[in-house]
């Protein structure tokens, strides 16, 4: 990885040669002006549409619009093949991993991946061990963060193998598109997205039960004040099945059911939206009141799916994403077709050494924490922040890893009225029932601020219809 | 379907039709105004009166005086009955079961949300000449029972969605009507000489009744202006009509054969029916109008909250603000 100098303009190479014609004619033959108008309506159109997420802390402002750009990220198809191939290799990779940890822990005992590292995860849930779910899927839906560095490589930033979200705005952010600014689709093949809520529920009926003869599936969602609720509803919809609370469900006699005006219905498949946290109180945390109770006896006597299934959030663990590129050659004799960002683990001295000593130029990452939480960008930190952080690693060094700054690749935005240079990255999205299906494309976030690499919604990110071009 | 989709299905519903006739209410009392000679005071606290929500309305206000009352039951938050918290109510609930509802659907009852928080937000403005967004509330909620007809399946949710705003309508021409009888009547033994065909008239106009009882009646008298807005079993806001469909609905659901009863609901339901099937006008006024209301709006208080035990209880979700007060003399 060479250090950042320039960032890789998505749309234009070095010597400003467009990368794909018609698409940069198209934009070149509107006025920003234009342009900023038809963004305007698009968000008019999303407020409508009541297309929005929660901000926590508000009153009457719970909910807001994600900013949504119209210029679109393009994905050549040439590179757009290599990551489908890379995903697709990874989350094979990474669910073996899963059935092992949880299973006979070969790739433990053999030392590929030093054992307590993966056993003082907190995301390893002990109480998964012996389990397998049907057809050895663990992660159903992966959203694995994607970053370009200035050196042009495509590397993986994040494997969210939870509870992943994104994928409404990706399917909504298309049609929007389509609607506001026809004009820029004539001329190009687009990869077709549409069809993600199908084979969602394909996936979600194939990893149902192996008794069930037709399955019924459901979405768990911890309710309307959550971020996500909007997906939640979105997906629920799109696929036709129930969208359920905690309250909506019951265990009896191991087997889970909803609460219906007819009376109790089985439930075969919960799509949950809920943390394993929450998930049982049996179980889990005690004090949840998303969950259902009993939940976890009924997975765990193979009454009931669970996708994600519990316990995956080990194999995201920071930590352990360090040591992925071993994993895959573990399990499938193969390199890694995406490289992983260079990773020093605060939990081996040496390294541990290396970090504290070159803070100002590393970003430091808690290891268990998602959304962009806790983590200390080294070269723009005060240095009281750098020393607070220094502090809290040396108290416990396994929460903790390292990764160089990197430079995000950026596309141009609007910003003023004017077309300017905006950083991005991209979250394509991974389904795994009794194939892996990669959605062609994904949420490409973009970070509004100028200079800024922070693409989350909730710290003034903004988001883009994301195009593989197909010629 | 779930028993909390079920629940937000209904209430949606009947947030969205309490919405719309309030602002009926006002559109009602401020025609009457027009020819009113009392004091203007007594008019509009005669409106809080028939709504059940003087208590409410006098922790916060001290005059009844047009400005307060239209304040009050359009954009009061603290009144949970007002246009905006109604409203708020309904797209609380909508949003709740929006995989549920087809887009045009969840897109109207926002855009209805929108226009009212936008109109919120304006309130002066608005409370200087209320008519045309009065109008614009009614209009919108037309919009989304048009969009419901056109675009949703009739299935279980349909009909706890039309079980839902017919109760709620039942109520609310149930409280017209007590407006004038507020208004003109105290003493309800001179229900008769037309002097004030122009108000009833109003009131028929502010039910959007008054066309189809022209047609039906002619020319317009106290006695059946009531025989109408009670009685008639055509006329979509008539009290017998709205209980008669929603009877169907509550049948469609259970699906219990006609002339019997599976449920609490059901029973009580039937009852009302019955009682407004057989029944003529001139008992209802020698036995006094409002006495007919104040017996109406309690036995459909009752049917709701047998609705909810029988329907929506299982799984628990909190009654939500429910039943307005009962009128008491």
């Amino acid at each position: 990885m060479t250090s950042p100098t320039v960032a890789f303009d998505e749309l234009l190479e070095m010597d400003g040669t467009p990368r794909h014609m018609a698409l940069s004619e198209c934009l070149a033959s509107m006025p920003v002006h234009l342009l900023a108008q038809r963004q305007r309506y698009a968000e008019d159109e999303l407020l409508e549409m009541g297309i929005t997420f929660a901000v926590y802390g508000h009153n009457e402002g719970t909910e807001k619009i994600w900013p949504f750009d119209v210029v679109p990220r393009p994905v050549p198809w040439y590179e757009w093949q290599m990551v489908e191939a890379g995903l697709k290799q990874r989350i094979k990779a990474l669910n073996l991993f899963l059935d092992d940890v949880y299973g006979e822990g070969k790739i433990l005992k053999e030392g590929i991946v030093p054992q307590d590292l993966v056993l003082s995860a907190k995301t390893y849930r002990k109480e998964c061990v012996g389990i397998r779910p049907p057809g050895g899927v663990w992660t159903h839906v992966t959203g694995t963060d994607l970053v370009r560095h200035s050196d042009g490589t495509i590397y993986v930033l994040e494997d969210n193998l939870r509870c992943p979200s994104g994928v409404s705005y990706v399917l909504e952010n298309r049609e929007l598109m389509k609607r506001v600014l026809p004009e820029v689709f004539f001329g190009s093949a687009i990869a077709p997205i549409d069809d993600y809520p199908e084979r969602l529920l394909g996936t979600l009926l194939q990893t149902a039960p192996q008794h069930m003869n037709s399955p019924t599936a459901v979405l768990l969602t911890p309710g309307i004040y959550n971020s996500a609720y909007f997906e939640h509803s979105f997906l629920a919809q799109q696929m036709g099945i129930e969208l359920v609370t905690g309250p909506d469900l019951f265990v009896d006699n191991d087997i889970v059911w909803m609460k219906t005006t007819r009376g109790p219905q089985r439930v075969d498949v919960i799509y949950r939206r809920i943390d394993d946290d929450f998930i049982d109180p049996e179980c889990f945390r005690p004090d949840s009141m998303l969950g259902v109770p009993g939940v976890m006896r009924a997975y765990r006597k193979g009454n009931v799916t669970l996708a994600n299934a519990p316990g995956t959030g080990v194999a995201d663990d920071k930590a352990v994403y360090a040591y992925v590129p071993q994993i895959i050659q573990y399990y499938l004799n193969e390199e890694a077709i995406l490289p992983n960002v260079p990773t020093y683990l605060c939990s081996d001295p040496d390294q541990c050494k290396y970090v504290l000593e070159n803070l100002d130029s590393l970003v430091v990452k808690p290891t268990n924490e998602s959304g962009g939480y806790g983590i200390l960008m080294g070269p723009t930190a005060p240095a009281e922040e750098r020393a607070k952080c220094a502090e809290s690693i040396k108290k416990d060094p396994r929460n903790y890893i390292a990764q160089p700054m990197l430079t995000l690749s950026t596309v141009p935005t609007i910003a003023d009225g004017a077309l300017v240079p905006r950083h991005i990255d991209l979250r394509p999205f991974i389904l795994y029932g009794e194939e892996l299906f990669v959605l062609p494309g994904g949420l490409t976030r973009v970070a509004l601020k100028e200079g800024s690499m922070i693409v989350n919604s909730s710290q003034g990110g903004g988001s883009k219809d994301t195009w593989v071009l197909l010629q | 379907m779930l028993c909390r989709v079920a629940n937000s299905v209904f209430w949606m519903s009947r947030y969205l039709e309490r919405a719309e006739n309030a602002a009926r209410f006002i559109d009602v009392t401020s025609a009457i105004a027009l020819g009113y000679r009392g004091r203007d005071e007594g008019l509009w606290s005669s409106l809080l009166l028939a709504g059940g929500d003087v208590e409410n309305f006098q922790q916060r206000y001290t005059k009844a005086t047009q400005a307060n009352v239209t304040r009050f039951l359009l954009f009061d938050r603290e009144n949970p009955n007002s246009v905006v918290s109604c409203l708020a109510s309904a797209r609380e609930n909508a949003r709740s079961i929006r995989e549920n509802l087809t887009t045009p659907m969840w897109e109207a009852v926002n855009r209805f949300y929108l226009r009212v928080r936008a109109a919120a937000a304006n309130s002066e403005q608005i409370l200087a000449q209320p008519h045309p967004f009065l109008e614009q509330i009614k209009r919108s909620a037309h919009q989304v029972i048009g969009v419901t007809s056109a675009t949703w399946s009739r299935g279980e949710a349909w009909q706890f969605s039309t079980m839902g705003y017919l109760l709620e309508r039942a109520d609310k021409t149930s409280r017209i009507l007590d407006v004038k009888y507020f208004i003109l009547h105290p003493d309800s033994e001179h229900l008769s000489v037309g002097v004030d065909v122009i108000q009833w008239g109003a009131l028929l106009e502010t039910t959007s009744a008054l066309q189809m009882y022209r047609r039906t009646f002619g020319r317009i008298e106290p006695a059946k202006v009531v025989e109408f807005l009670v009685l008639n079993p055509r006329f979509p806001r008539s009290l017998r009509f709205c209980v008669w469909q929603a009877e169907d609905s509550l049948r469609a659901i259970s699906g219990s054969p006609p002339q019997g009863f599976n449920n609490r609901a059901e029973q009580l339901l039937g009852q009302l029916s019955a009682q407004l099937s057989y029944a003529r006008v001139s008992d209802i006024l020698n036995d006094g109008l409002h006495e007919f209301v104040d017996d109406f709006q309690v036995r459909l208080n009752a049917v709701g909250e047998a609705v909810f035990d029988t329907f929506f209880q299982i799984s628990g979700p909190e009654r939500q603000s429910q039943q307005q007060r009962i009128i008491s003399t």
